[in-house]
């Protein structure tokens, strides 16, 4: 018998495998496709302060290598996110669940955290500080050790739950980022987010989402995400959970390997509905074939190589 | 509930320039309303294509695409026998359950024409005939209109520029028409005429819209839509909503 189960701090997981945020709706609308019960985790929809539609659209494309996503943080607000999505998943799901968080002033993050930290039992506060798909706010905040670290302390300030960190990978330092974050006391990281891209016709020149620039994600983006919780891994003592083109089991361990405690998946649910489960599935199969018998044992094993 | 499985193609041929019609072999038994769309892995590209259903039975399903960009490029030049895999169940669908003792009418415009196709079938086989109003640039872009006339349903043809049928928008063969309830599937300039037609007639509608899409079952929040009753998800919560209901 495999053992898959990993330990965020004092948050464990049967396996380490969960939906990103903004890939999974608030996840109860998943259980169409399979038992969400087996996934480790579910990362649910960003939330703000108040609703939102987001950006105009079109705000999604494809570009063969993964997706363009120009979403924009829409959702209903926090009041309505507690008072029925909440429960809605709750009916087809028991496990851990992360609220993630955004905002347009720290004001506006202590809010909604507080929100979710006081008035739910969520497990997990993930603070989105690296949206690129809205303007004031959302990635300002991760592209800035200082202000990223006030963020970060006056959500800690204010909440009990444990606080995780979602990294910009639109830096040309994350290790500055997350060693800010750390100091400020966060209990955890997330990296990385999307990568600012673009995707033009060619027969028009025409950008194919309504703000020209977006979030870009999916498989090509792993060697990038790798590259980041390697270097972050390295330089702060917090569990990592690493997202960036995870589609397989494989990415999984490979995400491991470099420092993750746990992985997210993204842009993959969008094309495979079932890729969580695919993987969770898959990862016995080559902890077999690897010789692992417990999977949180190669948590930052690549480092023995350097 | 959706289904993710693998299809077949039996056939895939050129109406027009640029429509084609592809025949899938497979499990159909997911698909419910006429109107609801599947949703497409293509080789070499990462979304998947939302295409809306045409017809279906319970061994083969039958869609009716534009070539628009690279995706469906790809897909012109698929032939039979090629396994796909698809998405199957996706969308609300037309909402054709209370029609006894109505006059409706289907309006489709040009990409649009294929779902309401569907819709007439069914409504045929509840034994409701509505009228057909088709709209198209030309006569060399118009294509289905002699299968819906083989249903036994009136059909009026509306071209921009006059070379079939009504020359104008299908507001120009809606405008003398009695109606009292429309269904319609077509660009949003075609839909707001087609709304703005309805009040003055005082009828009630259903609308399905189009939008590129993320993933088509719900999980992204790609093809949201603002209506009266709040944002919507234009692949779970639509395609096709109530004249009632959206902003136009």
């Amino acid at each position: 018998m495999k053992d898959l189960s990993v330990k965020l701090g004092n948050v464990e997981l049967k396996n380490p495998v969960i939906p990103a945020s903004g890939t999974f709706g608030f996840g109860y609308e998943m259980a169409k496709f399979y038992d969400i019960n087996k996934l480790g985790a579910i990362s649910l929809k960003g939330t703000t302060k108040d609703a939102r539609f987001g950006n105009p659209t079109p705000r999604i494309a494809d570009c063969r290598e993964g997706v363009l996503n120009a979403i924009g943080l829409q959702n209903p607000g926090v009041e309505k996110v507690i008072a029925n999505e909440l429960p809605k998943l709750k009916e087809v799901y028991n496990g851990v669940r992360i609220a993630n968080i955004s905002g347009f002033s720290i004001e506006e993050y202590v809010y909604t955290a507080n929100e979710f930290d006081k008035k739910t039992d969520v497990d997990i506060l993930e603070i989105n500080i690296s949206c690129p798909n809205v303007k004031h706010g959302g990635m300002a905040f991760g592209t800035n050790p200082d202000q990223a670290a006030a963020v970060c302390k006056a959500v800690k300030d204010a909440c009990d739950k444990p606080v995780y960190m979602k990294l910009s990978p639109n830096v040309t330092d994350i290790v500055a980022i997350a060693k800010a974050c750390a100091d400020a006391g966060a209990d955890g990281l997330v990296l990385i987010n999307t990568m600012l891209g673009m995707v033009v016709n060619p027969r028009t020149g025409r950008p194919a989402v309504s703000t020209v620039t977006a979030g870009f994600s999916g498989p090509a983006v792993k060697p990038v995400a790798l590259r980041m919780v390697y270097q972050v891994a390295g330089a702060v003592d917090l569990p990592i959970i690493g997202v960036g083109g995870v589609a397989t089991a494989d990415d999984v361990i490979e995400m491991m390997s470099v420092g993750a405690t746990a992985v997210q998946v993204g842009a993959q649910n969008l094309v495979d509905p079932y890729a969580c489960s695919k993987i969770i599935d898959d990862l016995p199969v080559k902890m077999e074939e690897y010789g692992i018998d417990k999977l949180s044992d190669i948590i930052g094993r690549t480092r023995s190589f350097i | 509930m959706y289904k993710n499985d693998i299809y077949t193609i039996k056939s895939n041929i050129k109406l027009t320039n640029d429509i084609y019609k592809m025949v899938l072999e497979g499990d159909t038994s997911f698909i419910t309303a006429p109107g609801q769309f599947v949703n497409i892995q293509l080789d070499g590209f990462y979304l998947r294509r939302p295409i809306s259903i045409s017809s279906w039975n319970d061994k083969d399903f039958t869609i009716i695409y534009k070539v628009v960009g690279s995706g469906t490029k790809a897909m012109a030049t698929y032939e039979a026998g090629k396994k796909l895999d698809i998405l199957t169940g996706l969308g609300n669908g037309f909402d054709v359950s209370d029609m006894a003792g109505r006059k409706p009418v289907l309006i489709g415009g040009g990409v649009g024409v294929p779902p309401m196709y569907g819709v007439a079938e069914t409504m045929v086989k509840n034994g409701v005939k509505p009228l057909i109003v088709l709209g198209f640039n030309d006569e060399a872009g118009a294509f289905y209109q002699d299968e819906f006339k083989a249903l036994g349903l009136d059909v009026y043809v509306t071209t921009v520029d006059g070379s079939l049928g009504i020359k104008g928008f299908v507001t120009d063969a809606l405008k003398d028409m009695d109606y009292d309830t429309y269904l319609c599937c077509g660009p949003k300039p075609m839909l707001k005429a087609v709304y703005d037609m309805g009040k003055i007639k005082g009828a009630e509608g259903q609308l399905s819209f189009e939008e590129h899409m993320g993933c088509g079952f719900g999980a992204c929040m790609g093809c949201s839509c603002k209506t009266i009753t709040g944002n919507k998800r234009i692949c779970t919560d639509g395609p096709v909503f109530k004249s009632s209901e959206v902003i136009l």
